[in-house]
Parts: C-alpha cells; sequence; structure tokens
C-alpha cells in the first residue's frame, strides 16, 4: 500500500513533535552555552543568544579538568569495548558453531545474566574490589563491564544465521577456530559489531551509577562524573561554562553516532552474507 | 592401484538416530568416485567423514592406508567444494583463493596487513602465492573477477571460484559435495565436463556427490550407491547399469526408470520380480509380451510409449523414431533380449543370479 499524502503529513509531523519534545533540552543546552553571562539569567525566554560568546567554551577547556574528563571517558570508554569485543566474539561464535557439553545450559545463563540489572551485582562487584585493592583505578571502571551478556547474545544471534558450510570451509583451508573467529566471523559480523559499539560507548560514556561508586579520585572521573565535580566547585551560578562543558561531553558521542550510522547502514548493504 | 581413502565399517549415529550404517567406501588413487543416493541418504556425512570435519562413531578412516581418526582436514589435506559454495563474503575473489595458500606458506606474523611485509620471505611468498592464484584463475577463466567480492558473482562464476579454491593448493584428495546442483540445465553439462577434465588434469582422486545419476554415469568410474546410510552397491557405472544387485539400485540407476513387472504381467519367472528397462523393450510384431497401448510422447529420435499389462501394472517401452504408433487403446506387443532381464526376489528386492535365460517365458 501506497501511503498517501495526507497519511505522510500526519506521520511527519508526528515524527517531528516527538523530535521537538526530546531535542529541545539540547538545543537550550547548546543555546546557553553560547549565550553571555547576563543573558543566560535574563526574565525573557530567548531562544537565540543576542552574539556568540565563545568564553564560555574558553572557561570549560582551560580553566576547568574538562579535558581530562574526556580522556578519562575515551580511556574506559575504548578498554571497555575493546575487551567487551575480545570475549563476547569468541564466546558467541563458540555456542553457535562448536558442539560442547551443556552449550545449551551455558547460553541459558547468558540469557539469565541479561535480565539482571547492573545494580543488582554493584555492591558485591564494589566489595570485591575493595578486597583486592582496586577502587580507583581505570581497571575498576572497565573490569565489570567486560562480561557482557548483551554482546554475546548480539553476536550469537549474529553468527547463528551464517552458514555452517561457511566455517567448515575455512577449517578445511587450514584456518584454526581462533583464526576462524577473527578472519571470518568477525569480519562478517561487523554491522552487528557497529550497532554493539554504539550501545556500549553510548552507555558507559553516560554511565553516573558506576563511576560514583568505584572512583572518589576526581583525576579519574570520566565526563558526566567530572560535570558533577564542575558543578559543585563553581557553585550553582556559572551555568553557562557549565553547559559549554555538557556540550563538549554529549558531542563526541554525537558524531560518532553519525558516523557509525553512515558505516552501520554501508554495512547491511554491502553484507552480501547469501550466497 | 592402492586406496588413497578408505573408510571401513563406518556408523554414524546423530543421537538415536543412525545416519551411516557400517559404511564401507573405497577410494583408488587418481580415480573419480561419485556418491550418489536420495536427498538424506547420508552422502554429504560421508564426505565430511572423510574430510575429517566429522567423526565417525565406530569405523576406520584411512588416508593413504593409514588411520587418520585423529587428523583433522587440514592436516589430511583434502579439498572439498561445498553444496552452498562457502565463499567467504567479505573478501575478494582473489583473497577468497589465497586464504588456503596463506594460512599454509605465511607464518602468523607475515599474514599481518602492514607489519607482514617486514618479515623475510614474506614477500617472496606474498608474490608466490599470487601467482599461484592467477594461474588457477586462468585455468577457469577467472582472470577479470579477481577483484570482485562473490556477492557480485553469478551461480556459475561462484561455482568456480569454489573451485578454484581447492585447486590452488595441491591436495592429496578433492572432495566435491554436489557442486553443480544450484546450476542451470545448461551450465550444469559444461561444468561437468570441466570438472571432468581438472580430473584429468590433476591426476587425483576425485570424490564427487551427486543425486543426479547421470552425472554420476557420465563423470565416475566408480559409482557407490547409497539407500538409507547404507552403501548398496559399489562398481563402475556399466558394473551398475547391467548387474544391479537390487531392485533400489536398478531403480535409481539408467536414464528411464526401469519397470519392474510382477508375475501375471506376462512375463514369468517363479515368483520374482521382472525388472526390465523401457530401452530393453521394443515393439515387435512377433514379440512374447502383449500390453495395452495407453499414451505415447514423441521425442524425435525416438518414442516412449506408455503401457498397461494385462494385470493393469503399468511400464513404458521406446520405440524407434519412426515407429508408426498405432492407435492408443489397442493391444501391442513387444519384444527383448533375455539376457536383458533382471530377476530381483519378490520379498527381500535382491538380484537373483544364476537364473538361466531359458526359464523366462
Ligand atoms: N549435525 C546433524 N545433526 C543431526 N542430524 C544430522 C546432522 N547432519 C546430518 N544429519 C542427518 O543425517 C541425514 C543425512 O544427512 P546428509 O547431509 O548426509 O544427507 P545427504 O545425503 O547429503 O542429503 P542431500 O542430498 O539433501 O544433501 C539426514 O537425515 C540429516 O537430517
Ligand atoms: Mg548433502
Amino acid at each position: 500500500m501506497k501511503p498517501t499524502f495526507i497519511s505522510r503529513i500526519i506521520s511527519s509531523s508526528f515524527l517531528v513533535a516527538g523530535a521537538a519534545v526530546i531535542l529541545l533540552p539540547f538545543v537550550w543546552m547548546l543555546s546557553l552555552a553560547f549565550k553571555p553571562r547576563d543573558e543566560i539569567f535574563s526574565t525573557s525566554i530567548q531562544l537565540l543568544p543576542s552574539r556568540l560568546e565563545w568564553s564560555n567554551f574558553i572557561f570549560a577547556l582551560t580553566e576547568t579538568n574538562i579535558p581530562l574528563f574526556l580522556w578519562n571517558g575515551t580511556v574506559v570508554v575504548l578498554g571497555i569495548l575493546v575487551f567487551q569485543v575480545m570475549f563476547a566474539v569468541p564466546c558467541a561464535y563458540a555456542l553457535t558453531q562448536r558442539r560442547f557439553l551443556a552449550r545449551k545450559l551455558i547460553f541459558g545463563l547468558v540469557m539469565i545474566a541479561l535480565m539482571v540489572p547492573f545494580h543488582v551485582t554493584a555492591i558485591p562487584i564494589f566489595l570485591g574490589f575493595a578486597q583486592v585493592g582496586i577502587l580507583n583505578t581505570y581497571w575498576a571502571l572497565i573490569l565489570p563491564f567486560i562480561p557482557t551478556a548483551f554482546g554475546i547474545f548480539l553476536f550469537r544471534q549474529f553468527f547463528a544465521q551464517l552458514p555452517s558450510d561457511l566455517f567448515d570451509a575455512a577449517r578445511v583451508d587450514g584456518l584454526s577456530e581462533t583464526a576462524i573467529v577473527w578472519r571470518i566471523a568477525f569480519p562478517l559480523a561487523l554491522p552487528a559489531a557497529t550497532a554493539f559499539a554504539i550501545f556500549s560507548v553510548t552507555t558507559h560514556w553516560n554511565d553516573l551509577f558506576w563511576p560514583m561508586i568505584a572512583t572518589t579520585d576526581p583525576n579519574l572521573a570520566t565526563p558526566p562524573r567530572g560535570i558533577l565535580y564542575f558543578r559543585d566547585e563553581e557553585s550553582g551560578d556559572n551555568v553557562g561554562p557549565l553547559m559549554a562543558a555538557a556540550f563538549i561531553v554529549t558531542a563526541p558521542l554525537v558524531i560518532l553516532f553519525l558516523m557509525a550510522q553512515r558505516k552501520f547502514i554501508q554495512g547491511l548493504a554491502s553484507g552480501g552474507i547469501k550466497g | 592401484m592402492s586406496s588413497i581413502m578408505e573408510l571401513r565399517d563406518v556408523t554414524r549415529c546423530f543421537d538415536s538416530n543412525t545416519v551411516l550404517d557400517h559404511v564401507s567406501i573405497k577410494v583408488e588413487q587418481g580415480s573419480f568416485t561419485a556418491l550418489l543416493g536420495a536427498s538424506g541418504c547420508g552422502k554429504s556425512t560421508s564426505l565430511r567423514i572423510m574430510a575429517g570435519l566429522d567423526r565417525p562413531t565406530s569405523g576406520e578412516v584411512l588416508l593413504n592406508g593409514r588411520d587418520v581418526r585423529g587428523q583433522n582436514a587440514y592436516e589430511r589435506n583434502v579439498a572439498m567444494v561445498f553444496q552452498s559454495y562457502a565463499l567467504y563474503p567479505h573478501l575478494t575473489v582473489a583473497q577468497n583463493i589465497a586464504l588456503p595458500l596463506t594460512m599454509r606458506h605465511l607464518s602468523n606474523l607475515g599474514r599481518m596487513p602492514l607489519l607482514g611485509s617486514f618479515v623475510p620471505g614474506a614477500t617472496e611468498a606474498r608474490r608466490t602465492i599470487m601467482n599461484k592464484v592467477v594461474d588457477a584463475a586462468k585455468s577457469l577463466g577467472l582472470e577479470e573477477l579477481l577483484d570482485r567480492k562473490p556477492g557480485s558473482l553469478s551461480g556459475g562464476q561462484k561455482q568456480r571460484v569454489a573451485l578454484g579454491r581447492a585447486l590452488v593448493r595441491d591436495p592429496a584428495l578433492f572432495l566435491l559435495d554436489e557442486p553443480l546442483s544450484n546450476l542451470d540445465a545448461r551450465l550444469r553439462i559444461r561444468m561437468r565436463s570441466e570438472i571432468s577434465s581438472l580430473h584429468r588434469l590433476t591426476g587425483k582422486a576425485f570424490v564427487y556427490v551427486t543425486h543426479d545419476q547421470t552425472e554420476a554415469m557420465a563423470m565416475a568410474d566408480q559409482i557407490v550407491v547409497m539407500i538409507g546410510g547404507q552403501v548398496a552397491q559399489a562398481g563402475s557405472p556399466r558394473d551398475l547399469y547391467e548387474r544391479p544387485v537390487h531392485r533400489d539400485v536398478a531403480a535409481f540407476i539408467g536414464h528411464n526408470a526401469i519397470n519392474f513387472l510382477e508375475p501375471g504381467d506376462g512375463i514369468n519367472v517363479g515368483d520374482s520380480i521382472v525388472g526390465l528397462r523401457p530401452e530393453d523393450l521394443t515393439p515387435n510384431t512377433a514379440g512374447s509380451l502383449s500390453a495395452k497401448l495407453e499414451a505415447s510422447e514423441y521425442l524425435g529420435s525416438e518414442i516412449m510409449l506408455s503401457l498397461r499389462s494385462r494385470r493393469g501394472t503399468e511400464f513404458r517401452a521406446i520405440a524407434p523414431g519412426d515407429y508408426i504408433v498405432p492407435t492408443i487403446g489397442s493391444d501391442i506387443r513387444l519384444a527383448y533380449e533375455p539376457q536383458r532381464v533382471h530377476l530381483f526376489d519378490a520379498v527381500t528386492g535382491k538380484r537373483k543370479s544364476g537364473v538361466k535365460h531359458e526359464a523366462v517365458t
């Protein structure tokens, strides 16, 4: 059925309205980040600043620890992603393409793990890390997220669709199981990997809960945690630089997502798994 | 001649389901062996066991007379072409063909995209690999396609790439699993002769799985007929055609489906089932078998006659192309040579040997 002109107008306006509601806080943040100090607390609501005020950004980047927070965020997020992929992909491959004892049971455990929210395990992990003495390190921020049930599940679903002949062919061609995982299975799973990377990076970049628990050292603060420090120190009235900082922290994610989205669609289009 | 690959009394069970039941197959050095059977009879499973991709539940697998139970596909150095081609979708044609060589001739480090060029000998190895790939591509007419991805190839081209990947590395044995089943009829006939010439060219043993008896008859010098997970008969195409050991084998072999006549249909030899191929049965006014003509199909060089016996059994006969077909419904007489008659036990279906031709009445 071809959508009529009217129905398209209706659905488009719903989408635009929805987008507006979701985007408004971001637009407001952007607007505040560029407003001079005196305009921020004016009584009238003005969306556009009268002039672009760069000093907020300069203040955020030079007078605060924002660059450090960004660096911490990058280290943590990439560390998590690399280790997640390193373990989830071979796990998923084994769960689909290898026959071994208790395979179904293990997959069942993965499914169960998928349903347990992180908050349930946070306290035991915190106590464990305290015992081992790795609180207040990068590892404390990275380690808990490496075993990812979601990642294993996502890759498993993807590998389950690949014909097993493909892996048998690789075995005949002399690839070891490890080589099959990284030279055949992983490149084919790139679309799934991109989706997973977007998910993982956004979650952990934005995570505030765990950094609050696991670290007290301001030098280890990830961006959201860092913005909290920033607010505490500067008290409430320095909103302009705060918004500029929030913008700087959000921007990498948006840029990353836009880039990955193109790659994601490319991956789907040139997949050609069949045949 | 010695056998390169031998399955000895191999049984393979999936849980309680016995897929291969005491299968013994001998593949001679340099021979072309066809595994022929209906879908689901265990052909692919046999091939996978030969390749080392699957293990028998019991029984021995011998390669060059040595037990290779503990060896994987790579150590056995067999090449396999899969039913679904199984090309790597993310690699180009050249990379697909080169992969088995890269795994064999380059170290882990040498395989790295950039670092690899600093490893001693790697550049040279890469060059020889590329030469071999180009050679293989040339012999299969793939030079133009080397930079394409499998997704953009036609079925026949994918087939050739799969053959090329098997061909480059000089294996001890070629295993082909229904390599032509996804091609159209015309291309299938062309690829058939190409595979035959590859076999002559390499001089290596081929094991070729098919469910198409024409393919098996045309290409193989040994056919192994499998029925329900067992080897029903193994022998040359002529053996199978002329002396099928079981009525099921007889039913499988031959371009035209064989006729089975029961006692009372006109040829009586005790209580045996009589097998007589349509091409061995011709209209002849002096013939000893009479039947009612039900339909005729003109095929140019010959005419296929559909007949019904006195007892009501349907069967077919072939008349020469210039035969003048009588009116449908009339009784005609047919002749056959007594030595063309196959006799099968009515209960077990086994071939009855030693029956004198005179006994045919
Ligand atoms: N991994 C497996 N687990 C359980 N059963 C299997 C497995 N592989 C094969 N089978 C069964 O073994 C039987 C024979 O399979 P096989 O693939 O050898 O048949 P085939 O002769 O190659 O058939 P086709 O001509 O359709 O390819 C089938 O009934 C199939 O269901
Ligand atoms: Mg098969």
